[in-house]
């Protein structure tokens, strides 16, 4: 492992960990570096609202819960980010949404209640795409957030990739040690790839959903970002496990993700997708995905060509499945229990669409409309069924390449981050970036992206392991092996602090 | 398949978001590329295949039918625009 750099905001997780506990630092310093980065971080918009006060008594906490010998454990008095779609008790969240206005819940999501169980440090709450609809966080209310990474030579503005282009910017900009993420479709993956950081989606029911808000229910799943494999692998342990309050959690033990870390990847079959070898796809991701290939086979892996062969049909078919999944899931937002109301007209349902008009933005008013289009009478079986019977199909296809191999890799995103407003006008430009991520959504499996390389003018790429369901272990040490390799030391144009 | 202005504007009403009628002229637009692209989904045959109801093979357990959670009507209305005496006020539905 690399020297323990001395600003502690540069420090990965685990090497905070380590040196909170053998005395190095404590948790208040820690966080008091990490307050600062924040505020030193403004202008990328990562954070919608920072809670330093919080920050500061969670971290005494720890401190003085460390003193007399009773800490929680690895994620003790360690500060991070939360995507502000997770339910935090009175500190406002608002999904990035207007329509949220004022939100402040009453209580607490799963996976934060179990990180703050575990000791973490609130930050704040991230930026993220309109409830989590978007791929480069510019469809939030609250301002896109951005990248802080730069084209070479080029000072205009990149985003972060989205949905949780937040967590990604301040986990990048090192201000913060990690965050929490969310991933229906890619809004994990392709974020961290485009900052150059790295994020796994876990398998589906691995996480509980209970407190986040819903996106689309059958495919939102939690997961960790942070800058390394290892630290992920240290998040996921704090915020994984079975949930009375969410039915479709999974009762499985939680391994110790970090155990699995061993460096040991003899035998492991990786299987290569040939059905991702997409037409345009840039030649330096295709090399990188070599590459990435022959840095697992130089740790003696063995590789495996595999076919996904419905891959093709997995992007429409997720566009039917999730604006479906969201119509019904963003009913709730009517004005009368919670955030915005427009009381323009006076009936009951001039309210409702008023509220509704001037809560939503345009991303997540086309796809409520979608949704309820492929909903409604007469369309259901031919958009919503026909679906879900691709769904099974692509599900089928993963359980079929799992016979022949262990793992699979592929690259993140197709392409690295783009500038601010270059796809916003056209959706289904902006929907393309989700086409490698979205399969191992709609099949429900873990995956992980770890930055590789960089492409032509700078910026960070990722790749991608994608698992079989629940085993996340298997990706993660295939993801540390691959990060050893890749060695990936750049950094982005803005780091906080420096 | 494409939408006319007028799915689109019973769409919206369902949805029960106000739609003016150039926003209604843009949507109509924008949905129809998005249906048309989706609609490659046709060439696939799904013949006999059964709908995804659930991503992951789990055994769904049964627990107790009891309440864990209530009597927070305070909580529960704290974020509402309007309320009073323990409701949620919303303009008058029966004159």
């Amino acid at each position: 492992m690399a020297d323990t750099p001395s600003r502690p905001t540069e420090m990965t997780l685990a090497q905070a960990r380590d040196a909170l506990a053998n005395g190095e630092l404590s948790s208040k310093e820690l966080t008091q570096a990490h307050v600062q980065a924040v505020e030193s971080a403004r202008q990328l918009k990562a954070y919608i609202t920072e809670t330093p006060e919080r920050a500061s008594t969670m971290a005494e906490a720890a401190d003085a819960r460390r003193q007399k010998g009773e800490s929680r454990g690895p994620l003790d008095g360690v500060p991070i980010a939360i995507k502000d779609l997770f339910c935090t008790k009175d500190v406002l969240t608002t999904a990035g949404s207007h329509v949220l206005d004022g939100f402040t819940p009453p209580y607490e999501s799963t996976v934060t209640s179990k990180l703050w169980d575990a000791g973490a440090v609130m930050l704040g709450k991230t930026n993220l795409d309109e409830f989590a609809m978007g791929s480069s966080n510019e469809t939030s209310y609250y301002g896109a957030a951005e990248n802080p990474w730069r084209r070479q030579g080029d000072n205009r503005p990149l985003v972060p990739g989205g949905s949780s282009g937040g967590s990604a910017s301040a986990v990048a900009a090192r201000a913060a040690l990690g965050a929490t993420g969310t991933d229906t479709g890619g809004s994990i993956r392709q974020p961290a790839a485009l900052t150059g950081i790295t994020g796994l989606k876990p398998t589906y029911g691995r996480c509980s959903r209970f407190g986040i808000v819903a996106f689309a229910s059958s495919l939102d799943q939690a997961g960790p970002m942070a800058r390394t494999v290892r630290d992920c692998a240290i998040l996921l342990g704090g915020m994984a496990g079975f949930d009375d309050n969410d039915g479709t959690s999974v009762d499985t033990p939680v391994p110790d993700y970090e155990a699995a870390l061993t460096g040991d990847i003899r035998g492991l079959k990786v299987g290569i997708p040939k059905e991702y070898r997409v037409d345009g796809m840039p030649r330096e991701i295709e090399e990188l995905w070599q590459q990435g290939l022959d840095w697992l086979k130089d740790a003696g892996a063995e590789p495996v060509e595999i076919s996904l062969p419905r891959t093709h049909y997995a992007l429409p078919a997720y566009y039917i499945i999730a604006p479906a999944e969201a119509s019904s899931n963003l009913a709730r937002y009517d004005g009368v229990r919670f955030g915005l109301r427009e009381t323009a007209g006076s009936s009951l349902d001039e309210m409702y669409e008023a509220t509704r008009a001037a809560g939503f933005g345009d991303e997540v008013k086309r796809r409520v409309l979608i949704g309820t289009y492929v909903l409604s009478a007469g369309y259901y079986d031919a958009y919503y069924n026909k679906a879900r019977k691709v769904r099974t199909l692509i599900a089928q296809d993963f359980a079929e390449a799992y016979k022949q191999c262990d793992v699979i890799l592929a690259p993140t995103s197709p392409n690295a981050a783009f500038g601010v407003g270059e796809l916003a006008d056209d959706p289904i430009a902006m929907y393309l970036n989700d086409v490698f991520t979205v399969p191992a959504s709609l099949a429900g499996l873990p995956a992980l992206s770890v930055p590789a390389g960089l492409d032509a003018s700078g910026l960070p790429l990722g790749l991608q392991l994608i698992g079989r369901a629940f085993d996340e272990e298997t990706v993660l040490r295939a993801g540390e092996v691959m990060e050893k390799a890749a060695n990936f030391t750049a950094e982005p144009a803005f780091v906080a602090g420096r | 398949m494409a939408v006319d202005k007028d799915t689109v504007a019973g769409i919206a009403k369902l949805a029960r978001i106000k739609v003016d009628d150039a926003e209604q002229e843009a949507l109509t637009k924008e949905l129809s590329n998005i249906l048309g692209w989706i609609d490659e989904l046709g060439e696939l045959d799904t013949e006999g295949v059964q709908p995804m109801t659930s991503v992951v093979e789990v055994q769904h357990s049964l627990r107790k039918d009891v309440i864990k959670d209530g009597d927070r009507q305070d909580d529960i209305l704290k974020n509402a625009p309007e309320s009073k005496q323990g409701y949620f006020v919303v303009p008058r539905v029966v004159e």
